[in-house]
């Protein structure tokens, strides 16, 4: 690990200062990716400035009759939070499948928005990897891409977003706050993210400076029958191959509105709006909801090794549907 | 830099620690409790758990200046008489093999029995799936779960 210098920021403001003057730093929160990937030497920021005793770690009712999540929140503290548990089951059992205990514990939910891939090349300080250095090339192409993208790659990288806590939010329309070098703003998701296009580096929208101080769910009833399924290659502590947050409001056997997103498949957590819109109105079946999935799913392009993650991301997601579908 | 923080109960200070060094690094070369394991550096394997303000966290991915004014627990002050009964179940259950993979268990399992008295076993693997044992003898370390919770409910 190169030498580097050690922060603890004081207020919010300070350090959003300290960091739109310095971009060889970056923030720290629960450091559960960034640390690895330091002694990794994937990255090697000169300073970090840990913001784990400034950024709020509460969760409470927003005024809009959500949740508002501080950014500072542990990632085991949210799964156990019986307002998230109560109204948005999706978001716990999402969070709940990723990792392991201690890292959950330790791991932040600022953090975990913005954990890089875990792609083997991007891992990989020898290899090529674009969106470690710009412009090096991209050897998953042709490579070991089994379980990278098959939905919104570019040439240039084909890389997954790992984050399971993402897709939950991506589906539950949550909206990120940010205060940077210009005061505080808001990022609906998805949106956050960015497609990888010619510039895969960068894999957010965010600005140099910019922290994350919380993430706020609207409010949505129907949230309360929600679900996240996982597909992995071992049952616990593994990144998801394919993985799905559904949300259903079914009445007199209709749908009367849903909310997807897909994880697993794609650069960000995608939110399958194609599918959605073509379910408003459809029977609640899973002839229906398999149409959808296809609609959806007519927008892959899969890579020589990683085509099975089509009909795989289908049969989840029409499981996942007919599942909530039936629920009480 | 300077870190102060309670270990096991009382406070320490370590000076001249690099900020590079993790929590692990300083328990187990300036504080002098080696019980925590440095194995994958990764967060991968839970060799290194320790509780961080009570919670089990993978000290390999702590960096030092993270713990200052915190309270850690290590696998060297879960008794402050012998040994905890998670401790004696591991022994007599035979469920140490090499043991470099015990220490975390050891804390990752005294942290499920403190909020889950009796677990399924769903539950024991579920919250044991961090902690890699290279030996494979996952058999008796979940007899050891097993049996520490029982005498746990027995008493």
């Amino acid at each position: 690990m190169r030498p580097f210098a050690y922060e603890r920021a004081t207020d919010v403001r300070s350090a959003v200062a300290t960091l739109s003057e310095r971009p060889d730093a970056v923030y720290l929160g629960g450091g559960t990716n960034l640390v690895d990937l330091m002694r990794l030497g994937v990255v090697s920021p000169e300073m970090l400035v840990d913001v784990t005793r400034v950024v709020d770690a509460t969760i409470e009712e927003s005024a809009g009759g959500g949740l508002l999540i501080g950014a500072g929140v542990r990632n085991g503290d949210l799964t156990a939070d019986p307002l998230v548990r109560g109204r948005y089951p999706v978001l716990a059992q999402a969070v709940l499948s990723g990792a392991s205990g201690q890292i959950r514990n330790m791991a932040t939910v600022g953090g975990n928005l913005l954990q890089r891939t875990r792609c083997s090349y991007f891992q990989d300080t020898s290899k090529p990897c674009n969106k470690r250095r710009p412009g090096s090339g991209c050897p998953a192409r042709e490579g070991d891409h089994r379980n990278l993208a098959i939905l919104g790659h570019s040439s240039s990288c084909v890389a997954t977003h790992p984050s399971d806590m993402a897709v939950a939010l991506a589906a539950l329309g949550a909206v990120v706050h940010v205060e940077g070098r210009h005061g505080p703003r808001t990022v609906p998701m998805p949106g956050l993210h960015r497609l990888p296009g010619d510039e895969p580096d960068r894999d957010t929208v965010l600005e140099p400076g910019d922290l994350i101080t919380a993430v706020e769910l609207p409010e949505l009833p129907f949230a309360t029958r929600s679900r996240y399924r996982k597909v992995r290659d071992r049952a616990s502590f593994a990144f998801a191959v394919v993985s799905v947050a559904a949300a259903l409001d079914v009445a007199d056997g209709v749908v009367r509105d849903c909310r997807i997103a897909l994880g697993g498949v794609a650069p960000v957590p995608w939110r399958a709006e194609l599918a959605e819109s073509a379910l408003r109105g459809a029977a609640a079946t899973a002839a229906e909801f398999g149409r959808a999935a296809d609609i959806e799913l007519a927008q892959a392009r899969p890579l020589r090794d990683n085509g099975f993650k089509v009909p795989l991301a289908r049969n989840v997601l029409v499981g996942v549907l007919t599942d909530l579908a039936e629920a009480r | 830099m300077r870190v102060t923080f309670t270990v096991n109960g009382s406070q320490q200070t370590v000076d001249d620690v690099w900020e590079g060094e993790s929590l692990l690094y300083v328990l187990r070369e300036r504080c002098g409790l080696p019980g925590s394991k440095n194995a994958c550096e990764q967060g991968e394997c839970g060799s290194c758990t320790v509780y961080l303000d009570g919670s089990p966290v993978c000290a390999c991915l702590v960096a030092a200046g993270q713990a200052e004014g915190r309270t850690v627990r290590t696998v060297e002050g879960l008794s402050d008489t012998g040994l905890d009964p998670v401790q004696e179940a591991f022994l007599d259950a035979g469920a140490v093999q090499c043991g470099f993979c015990t220490p975390g268990l050891i804390v990752q399992a005294h942290d499920l029995l403190e909020r889950v008295p009796d677990p399924e076993d769903a539950e024991i693997r579920e919250a044991l799936a961090g902690n890699l044992c290279r030996c494979t003898g996952y058999e008796k370390i979940l007899d050891a779960v097993r049996l520490a919770a029982a005498r746990r409910t027995a008493k």
